[in-house]
């Protein structure tokens, strides 16, 4: 493609070669169909470009560490550079780790940028789906698309955790045996699983080898089938775009692909490698040589994975003590069954939220305009909830530094993570819900009254007020283009029973839009507008809920009881903003 | 509930819980158009063509400057020439990548139009005369080949199809022998003395004293060459005298013990980390993968941490040259816990 930017054969050098290449591939009808496709712009759509071009840093890193690393664990003593580690007994695969390390130009180097470009590819996914979920990217079209990359995430950290044990180093021999742990906790087949992957015994000699098939060869070849038809889907659904003026479902609002996207995305690849790069040499990571080779004995003080495992981790030390049973033939080790179905049960949770948001709104719509997070609170909640709990996971991989660092009891911040695990998805799911709402009653008051200017004037009879500058029609545009949704009733089907199902889905409907706020509509804006005439700053509040409830009424009888909740549960939330008007009145 | 969007220009879908509201704001349309410095004065737009090339020179320098550090900086038995490899290459190559990357981004942002367009978006099913034309394929393509109505052919491949990836499943087999029961024995035998790690001397129980702790591998595990780190893995031992009286000890294990020196399996029962970090005056061995913490002084119980049983003790002796010996095997499998325990 990089030679035919020009498709109009003038006969020059370019013509030729494009005239070459359309007579035997089609380059123009390519050409045609996505030269100038166009591709909305916003920093937060880049973070799917840095995992993507951290990606390919991996295979171009990756691959020039599969030509000097050699994946036996057969015993050899060591006899390179390394002063502290001569004569040492350790396996052909951490030899070579070393010799990459010391005896190839370059090799350190390119160890390092393959070990932060998969650190930074993992990250920049997670970025990336929080990105997709906060905004709502996921909502039909792009259903399956999330799926895709909820997958693309978990290949991410099965691609890095088979790495960083390839070294058989004494760290990543931990992280084996810890592996080996879990899977001989399995009920029933557990230590045939760990024979089968181990060739028998812990650590056997196979391991290696056999997580090198997985990281050089399963994993990636599986990464970029799904990364293809995560970008096929990109090109089907085209981008979405952040509400605003002129942002609607039926269009996308951005720059060309040919020449802005190829100049600025082409130049962002060589950015994030360039970052690689930087950090690769100036940064050192999982120096192994510090560690040793593996043996089963020793093991280090504040032994931790890779951090996108550290959530897992976190969960297998967060267990309490003695929830191993014997029963019905065998040991039921609950202290890792636990933590496997918590990490399991996350992640089917994370995959399925699209799906489950859909049955609940029952929104068959196309969704190519994002929300702003604060205008979908209660997603943003449950959202915040899961990082939350992800995150407590997390610092659970770390309860001994945390405990040495600030000089505090092992033992006590163990359990205070334990009890922040339960309440701190729940605390961090009201503080986000209570947030957003403020927030989306803040864009009211000021597409009703205009921001803040900051001046203030006295009036002929000596009252202060501050002047209110309204906004642009662009600005405003921004701040009330989103839809809200009304809960539902449980309502009968076919043959008149009320199915269980149906009131799930009406109780969840009430948790997630019971206390929404509504966009600002024409015939409030003209209200406030009205009253600013007369007297600046004052509140239009009362007036807000009357078209959606009078909207409301004339539907199914059976809908009466929900208008009329709804009207009540809307109440509270209306009496702080009416409150809060009074004192300015005066 | 739901009510359809009206306008013809809206896709048309059920709306489900959403409030399609009739006086919702008009969409004032795109914003006009922001003139850049570089799309009004000639000079800003010929310093910015500058800026763009010295990017891409300083990157071509950068590159060339990968390859003479390449000779520059080669590796000895010196360990300093790594990092002087390391840093001289990263930072050169830094700089060709950074060359490259400022320099387009900056010529798109400066250079290129930065006029937002519009493009149509289309409903993501087919049109009706599409979906028309595929169902007419799908029902062509049953009727030539008879799926539906040929009963036998197509219940008959359901069966084959299931079958045939079958034997791949065994084909997994020989990946590893049968657990057995290996789980359940280590090395250490009667009479195996108990010797230090990694170098293997044979620890004699005067050299035991009173808090002092020894990792421990069984004597002889030196001489093992392919099955060393797997014996190694369920054979190594912690060892600590403690004063006799401190000791709370079963009746039946009270034969287990020498003179206050005790020797429990180092492999954590959790998921088989070694149980590596002793604290001296609480007498609390700890896991530094999980943080099991287990009491030495009775028994190795488990006090703190995801682990449930205590580590398995070995019964211990001492010979008639004064040397540490095992009185048996462990009397339970070691490390983490399995089904068939």
């Amino acid at each position: 493609m990089s030679n035919s930017t020009t498709t109009k054969p003038k006969g020059s050098f370019l013509a030729n070669r494009a005239n070459y290449l359309d007579e035997r591939v089609g380059v123009a009808g390519i050409l045609k169909e996505f030269g100038r496709k166009v591709f909305p712009d916003h920093w937060s759509f880049m973070l799917g470009e840095v995992a993507l071009y951290s990606f390919v840093v991996l295979l171009i890193s990756g691959t020039f560490l599969t030509f000097f690393f050699q994946p036996a664990m057969t015993e050899v003593v060591y006899n390179g550079v390394y002063g502290p580690l001569k004569g040492a007994e350790m396996s052909i695969a951490y030899a070579s780790t070393l010799d990459i390390s010391f005896e190839v130009r370059g090799g350190l180097l390119m160890r390092q940028v393959h070990h932060w470009s998969a650190l930074m590819f993992v990250a920049a996914a997670g970025l990336h789906m929080l990105r997709v979920f906060f905004t709502g990217a996921f909502r039909k079209p792009r259903e399956i698309n999330w799926l895709v990359g909820f997958l693309l995430f978990v290949l991410g950290m099965a691609g890095g955790f088979t790495g960083y044990s390839l070294p058989d180093d004494l760290l990543s021999g931990n992280g084996l045996r810890i592996i080996d742990g879990m899977l001989k906790g399995v009920p029933v087949v557990g230590s045939s699983i760990s024979s089968l992957l181990f060739d028998g015994e812990f650590p056997g000699h196979a391991i290696v080898a056999r997580l090198y098939s997985l990281h050089i060869m399963i994993v990636p070849a599986l990464i970029i089938l799904l990364l293809a038809v995560h970008l096929f889907m990109v090109v089907i659904h085209k981008h979405t775009h952040y509400s605003g003026p002129g942002r609607k479902d039926t269009n996308v609002v951005g720059y060309p692909l040919m020449p802005v996207y190829v100049a600025k995305a082409g130049g962002f690849f060589f950015i994030v490698f360039g970052v690689i790069m930087l950090i690769a040499t100036t940064f050192t990571i999982n120096p192994v040589w510090n560690y040793g080779g593996y043996d089963p004995s020793p093991v280090s003080a504040g032994t931790q994975p890779d951090w996108y495992i550290g959530w897992l981790d976190g969960a297998l030390r967060l267990a309490p003590s003695h929830l191993e049973f014997q029963g019905l033939g065998g040991t039921w080790s609950f202290n890792i069954l636990i933590p496997l179905l918590v990490g399991v049960l996350f992640l089917v949770v994370v995959g399925a939220y699209p799906f489950i948001e859909k049955w609940i709104t029952g929104d068959e719509r196309e969704h190519h305009v994002l929300d702003r997070p604060r205008n979908a609170p209660v997603r943003t909640a449950v959202g915040a909830a899961g990082v939350t709990f992800y995150a407590v996971l997390w610092a659970g991989a770390a309860t001994d530094l945390i405990a040495t660092h600030f000089k505090m009891s092992l033992n006590h911040v163990l359990t205070s993570i334990q009890i922040l695990l339960l309440v701190g998805p729940v605390f961090a799911f009201w503080v986000t819900k209570r947030i957003a709402l403020a927030l989306q009653r803040k864009d009211r008051e000021i597409v009703l009254h205009g921001r803040e200017t900051g001046r203030i004037i006295r009036m002929p009879h000596g009252e202060f007020i501050e002047v209110h500058e309204p906004l642009d029609k662009y600005e405003m545009y921004k701040l009330v283009d989103f839809k809200s949704y009304q809960p539902t009733l449980a309502r009968p089907n076919s043959e008149g029973k009320i199915t269980v199902a149906a009131r799930v889905r009406a109780s969840l409907s009430k948790f997630y839009f019971q206390d929404r706020v509504t966009p600002v509509g024409q015939v409030e804006l003209a209200a406030a507008a009205h009253h600013e005439e007369h007297a600046p700053a004052i509140e239009a509040k009362p007036e807000t809920k009357k078209p959606a409830a009078k909207k409301a009424a004339p539907k199914a009888a059976a809908k009466k009881t929900a208008t009329t909740k709804k009207a009540s549960t809307k109440a509270p939330a209306k009496k702080p903003a009416a409150k809060k008007a009074a004192p300015k009145k005066k | 509930m739901s009510e359809k969007a009206k306008s013809a220009k809206e896709h048309n879908y059920e709306s489900g819980l959403a409030v399609v509201a009739a006086d919702k704001i008009k969409d004032p349309g795109l914003e006009p158009h922001r003139v850049r410095m570089t799309d009004k004065s000639p000079a800003h737009e010929r310093a910015a063509n500058r800026q763009v090339a010295a990017l891409f020179i300083l990157s071509a320098i950068g590159s060339v400057a990968a390859i003479v550090a390449y000779f520059a900086f080669p590796l000895t038995d010196d360990l300093g020439t790594v990092r002087a490899n390391t840093w001289w290459l990263g930072i050169s190559i830094t700089l060709g990548l950074f060359g490259i990357g400022l320099g387009a981004v900056h010529w798109a942002k400066t250079l290129m139009p930065d006029a937002e367009v519009s493009e149509e978006r289309h409903q993501t099913r087919g049109s009706d005369e599409v979906r028309a034309r595929a169902i007419e394929i799908i029902k062509l393509a049953d009727q030539e080949s008879g799926f539906t109505r040929r009963k036998l052919i197509r219940r008959s491949m359901y069966t084959a199809l299931a079958l045939f990836p079958l034997p791949a499943i065994f084909f997994f087999g020989d990946l590893g022998p049968s657990p057995a029961d290996s789980l359940r024995h280590t090395m250490w035998r009667k009479g195996t003395r108990l010797a230090k790690d990694p170098d293997g001397t044979p620890i004699k129980a005067s050299d035991v004293t009173l808090g002092s702790i020894f990792h421990v591998i069984p004597a002889g595990l030196e001489d093992l060459h392919e099955t060393k780190l797997e014996e190694k893995a369920k054979a190594a031992v912690i060892l600590v005298r403690v004063d006799p009286a401190d000791l709370i000890e079963s009746e039946e294990r009270k034969s287990w013990s020498y003179d206050g020196i005790v020797a429990y399996s180092k492999i954590c029962t959790h998921v088989g980390c070694p149980v590596a970090l002793y604290e001296q005056q609480t007498h609390h061995l700890l896991c530094p993968c999980h943080q099991s913490t287990f009491d030495l002084v009775d028994g190795c119980k488990v006090i703190f941490g995801p682990a449930s049983r205590a580590l398995p003790q070995l019964p211990i002796a001492v010979d008639s040259e004064g040397y540490l010996v095992a009185q048996s095997d462990f009397n339970e499998p070691v490390g983490p816990s399995f089904w068939e325990r």
